[in-house]
């Protein structure tokens, strides 16, 4: 099937089950959103799936193909894309460079890849995509430079720039005003013409509403998995998370 | 006479400058060993003329022998980040330096002498500009290109460059074979000009002061490593006289410009 499919993925740190035996499926066109207390390992599974770490067991398919061993670049080149809960912004390149670098995947390939990596066509493909985020003003600015909010943005902007089939997207809206917030909703509302797209939040409220469904963990494993406004409802979920925040409330 | 030295040993050092600024300065990895890649270079360029073959195929073999071992220290670099990686490039360049001392056909202590460039002084003077000048072509052509880009992506933060597609390995490798090729052929070129090579010429010393050529110059940047190359080494030739305290003068300006330029002298800081 195309989009994403994750088959008991486990992951142990030490004597610490992070993961264990997550299955999840995303298809493209849809929001799948993926909740869950702090701790309960969904940056984990973000990690796994993206590469950056390799789980003891179970498999991850992207559009059918088994990507498993795959590391981390290869399948940023395959179209899976991510954007991370602590923003890792070029610091020292401007906005746009940032941008450029995922646009330049192709040609990273070759051994020695010496051609110039300002291209008009690129130019004109990263100024639409910080566009879309509103960025296009900050184009030359360094991206160290960035207030948190944009420097959020501009992670979504340069995973998007990999033209993804899946979108990984770590607490994008964490730190950022209603306005910017709903900014990025819809640029991932728009994301998801071309991909499926998977989102860890904390603001329930805000991203039930973006969702098509909704997979909640606790300690490292699925308990609930449905339409959000039945797993909203589940006394499981409740119990382990919305509970715990309306007693925090 | 003395200045035709001077400016040769200058474009010398500016070349060594720039090479090491490729792997330091745009790939963000720190090392205190390119000396011995230099010394690499002027070894393979003694032995190879020594043996009868010709100038220019032995100064290629010099590139290349230095670009091979690089592609070595690339490989452990792998493992190894930051301060662990400048430990282990010292450590390099102290063995690099006990294998010419104790390698039989490399004249111990006594170094190798006789070394016959094919030009004189003057020719000597040409064909260091002409490398200076094809460092610094090659210099900027990779910094405007896919490969430069993706090689500052990688020292921003190696994390978000894999997750946008960028091979990290492979690039840091490519960095470090790139640069310590380029130092190889300076090596060569200083070898058939001074004639006599010794071990320590190629030691841990001047390795400090080729990183403090491009931390003072600028890192990263295309003239601040060449700066840095004509202050330092300008330095070296004014102060001659105080041989002994040159390392202290240069500590000197170092924490000067760290404290007062941290960028170094032509950096830009964000």
């Amino acid at each position: 099937m195309s989009g994403l499919e994750v088959h008991g993925l486990s992951k142990a740190f030490g004597g610490l089950r992070a993961v264990a035996g997550v299955s999840l499926t995303a298809e493209p066109g849809r929001v799948l959103g993926l909740f869950g207390p702090n701790g309960a390992g969904k940056t984990t599974v973000f990690n796994l799936i993206a590469g950056a770490l390799r789980p003891d067991k179970g498999r991850v398919l992207l559009d059918g193909h088994d990507i498993t061993r795959l590391p981390a670049y290869r399948r940023a080149q395959r179209g899976l894309a991510r954007t991370f809960q602590v923003v890792k912004p070029l610091n020292e390149l401007t906005v746009m460079d940032n941008v450029m670098v995922p646009l330049a995947h192709q040609r990273l390939r070759r051994l020695l890849p010496l051609h110039r990596y300002r291209t008009p066509a690129r130019e004109q493909r990263a100024r639409a995509l910080l566009e879309q985020v509103g960025l296009l003003e900050q184009a030359d600015a360094p991206a160290g430079a960035l207030p948190l909010g944009m420097k959020k943005r501009l992670e979504v902007a340069r995973a998007l720039a990999l033209e993804p089939k899946v979108l990984l997207l770590d607490e994008p809206l964490a730190g950022l005003s209603l306005q910017d917030a709903r900014l990025v909703l819809d640029v991932v509302h728009a994301a998801r013409e071309a991909a499926a797209v998977v989102l860890i939040e904390h603001n329930v409220r805000l991203a039930m509403a973006a969702c098509d469904r909704a997979v909640v963990m606790e300690a490292g494993a699925v308990i609930a998995a449905g339409v959000p406004d039945e797993v909203k409802r589940d006394p499981k979920v409740i119990t382990a998370y919305l509970g715990k925040e309306g007693a925090d409330a | 006479m003395y200045y035709l030295t001077l400016a040769t040993l200058l474009l010398i050092y500016a070349t060594l400058a720039l090479s090491l600024n490729l792997i330091t300065g745009l790939a963000g990895q720190v090392t205190l060993g390119h000396a011995a890649f230099f010394g690499i270079g002027a070894y393979v360029l003694a032995f190879l003329i020594a043996h009868g073959v010709d100038f220019w195929l032995a100064l290629a073999a010099a590139g290349a022998a230095a670009g091979a071992t690089g592609l070595a220290l690339g490989a452990i670099s792998l493992r190894l980040r930051e301060d662990f990686l400048a430990i282990a490039t010292i450590a390099i360049n102290f063995v690099v330096v006990a294998l010419f001392l104790y390698l039989p056909f490399f004249g111990g202590a006594f170094g190798m002498s006789d070394i016959a460039g094919p030009f004189g002084a003057l020719g000597t003077l040409l064909s260091t500009a002409v490398l200076f000048l094809l460092a610094l072509a090659l210099h900027e052509s990779v910094r405007a290109s896919d490969l430069g880009l993706a090689l500052i992506a990688l020292r921003e933060s190696e994390q978000a460059a894999e997750a946008l597609g960028v091979n990290v390995k492979r690039f840091k490798v490519t960095a470090f074979s790139l640069g310590t090729a380029m130092a190889g052929v300076a090596g060569g070129l200083y070898a058939a000009y001074v004639g006599v090579i010794h071990p320590h010429d190629f030691g841990f010393p001047l390795s400090v002061t080729l990183l403090a050529m491009v931390a003072i110059g600028g890192m990263g940047t295309l003239w601040g490593p060449v700066l840095g190359a004509v202050v330092l080494g300008g330095f070296a030739q004014a102060f001659a006289f105080i041989h002994n305290y040159q390392a202290v003068l240069f500590g000197l300006l170092l924490a000067l410009v760290m404290r007062y330029r941290p960028q170094g002298l032509l950096g830009r800081r964000a």
